[in-house]
């Protein structure tokens, strides 16, 4: 198993090299990445998923526990580094949720994939805002059903070390909740996102510009509470959108 | 042929897939880092009636040569015109030659002995059976799946061993024509391939079917009366069946 990667800075668009020259991700960590648009998160996610050995535009390297990998660009790209949680809310199989997940669990084969399929279900269920019925239709489920599904079955059938989430929105799901278990199965989770809450999900994050690492930021304590605050924000909104959708009038009151 | 030693084989790279899985988006990415790294690099796109591909490639400032296969079968086609395609090459100077082929029938599969070959599958088309595509798939060197980013991580899993089940052997990789995320890994690979050695007697990896029939020549009247060559009829007693007529 992986235990963590390391990225070897290479050159920003502009020619010079970029500021952060090393960072290392241990497994269980989870990582923001934050830039403006254009700023290269894409880039340095696809430079890891390429495993890069200073082949990429930004020429940057990716060591595997600190090793480069075999130097045949075959092998390197066989390893499937990286899962993608993507802003794709929807399944399009027309398959029943359990009979799906005990597929995806055969192939990747493991002994008992009904007993995963039912670990996968229960641990989504621990997020999602309305439990997922495991005889339910894929393609009937509500985005964020859908969405928990997806991390579960990442976190639990997953075979990539490295799980990336692309701006998870909250479609009423337990988003730090979902962060957590996926740290918690040894997964390295990077988050590339625009959402300030999310951003302070992360313990690190890498600040992107001009198409290089600019600095890497520790999340400090005070930060911490920021994000607490945040949290209350968030649960605001929730409050108030959960009122609008039950027909009420909504007050200056719910907001305080 | 005369001795002339003074041209250098180009390394050949061939790609082929169902139409509008996003073979020529991954190829312009390919191909544009291919340039970064000092290749020269020209294409050849075989197609069957019309194609605008190739302005899309001049774009990047490389030779570019079109064949059209008219009415004959465009795989047929790309067989008869392998050889001359790498001539061509030669004489752009070339380093690597990328051949996109049409990809219609899914009968057929361009895939030569000794040249690297790459398959594009589109996630949405193919997902639950991506044995539809046949002998493309089976044969190719790297299968390249795109339109990963409209289905779950489960499902790309899925699809993937799925394709793994007919291709034990290749390299089943993810790509994004719009993105151009995963091609640089393709670049890379295509990078690493050897130059062509004599390609005179070499052999495609997958008979191409022989439907000589009038239809083939441009036919266009219906009725057992205007068939002739191979004729092929459905026995619609047996799944699949049929005989020649």
């Amino acid at each position: 198993m992986l235990k963590e990667i390391t990225i070897l800075g290479g050159f920003q668009k502009n020619g010079e090299p970029e500021a952060v020259r090393e960072v290392s991700i241990k497994v269980g960590q989870v990582y923001s990445i934050v830039g403006f648009t254009g700023s290269g998160k894409s880039q340095l996610i696809n430079d890891i998923e390429q495993i890069s050995q200073r082949d990429s535009i930004s020429r940057r390297q990716i060591l595997l526990d600190g090793n480069a990998p075999a130097d045949n660009a075959m092998s390197r790209y066989e390893k499937n580094l990286v899962a993608h949680l993507s802003q794709n809310m929807n399944f399009i199989l027309d398959m029943k949720v359990r009979e799906f997940l005990i597929m995806h669990a055969g192939c990747r084969g493991f002994q008992e994939p009904d007993k995963k399929a039912d670990e996968v279900i229960e641990c989504a269920n621990t997020f999602a805002g309305e439990a997922i019925k495991p005889g339910e239709n894929l393609t009937r489920l509500s985005g964020g059903q859908s969405r928990s599904l997806m991390i579960a079955d990442v976190a639990i059938n997953g075979d990539s070390p490295v799980v990336l989430i692309d701006e998870v929105e909250n479609a009423g799901i337990h988003r730090l909740k979902a962060m957590e278990t996926l740290a918690a199965q040894q997964k390295i989770v990077l988050v590339v996102t625009h959402d300030p809450l999310l951003a302070l999900l992360g313990e690190k994050r890498i600040v992107m510009g001009n198409g290089g690492m600019q600095r890497v930021l520790e999340l400090a304590s005070e930060e911490k509470s920021v994000r607490k605050m945040l949290e209350q924000m968030a649960g605001v909104i929730q409050t108030v959108q959960d009122q609008l959708r039950q027909g009420e009038r909504v007050s200056v009151c719910s907001l305080m | 042929m005369t001795e002339n030693t003074t041209r250098n084989r180009p390394k050949a790279i061939i790609v082929a897939g169902p139409p509008a899985t996003g073979k020529t988006a991954v190829m312009l990415h390919v191909v544009q880092s291919l340039l970064r790294n000092e290749q020269k690099v020209a294409v050849v796109k075989v197609d069957c009636l019309e194609t605008e591909d190739d302005k899309k490639y001049a774009e990047l400032g490389v030779p570019v040569a079109i064949g059209l296969s008219n009415d004959i079968c465009p795989d047929h086609f790309y067989a008869v015109n392998f050889e001359e395609m790498i001539s061509w090459a030669e004489e752009k100077e070339s380093q690597i030659l990328v051949i996109e082929t049409a990809g219609l029938c899914h009968r057929c599969a361009p895939g030569i002995d000794g040249v690297l070959t790459f398959c594009v599958v589109d996630c949405l088309s193919s997902i639950k059976t991506p044995q539809k595509a046949g002998p493309v798939v089976t044969t190719s060197d790297v299968v390249i799946v795109t339109k990963g980013d409209m289905v779950s991580q489960a499902e790309r899993e899925v699809f993937k061993a799925r394709i793994r089940e007919i291709n034990p052997k290749a390299l089943i990789t993810e790509a994004n024509g719009l993105t151009g995320s995963g091609c640089e890994g393709l670049a890379a690979i295509v990078n690493q391939e050897s130059p062509l050695q004599e390609i005179s007697d070499s052999r495609l990896r997958y008979p191409m079917p022989t439907a000589i029939c009038s239809y083939c020549m441009g036919e266009k009247r219906l009725g057992n009366k205007h068939q002739h060559g191979v004729v092929y009829k459905m026995d619609f007693n047996t799944r699949g069946g049929g005989l020649y007529a």
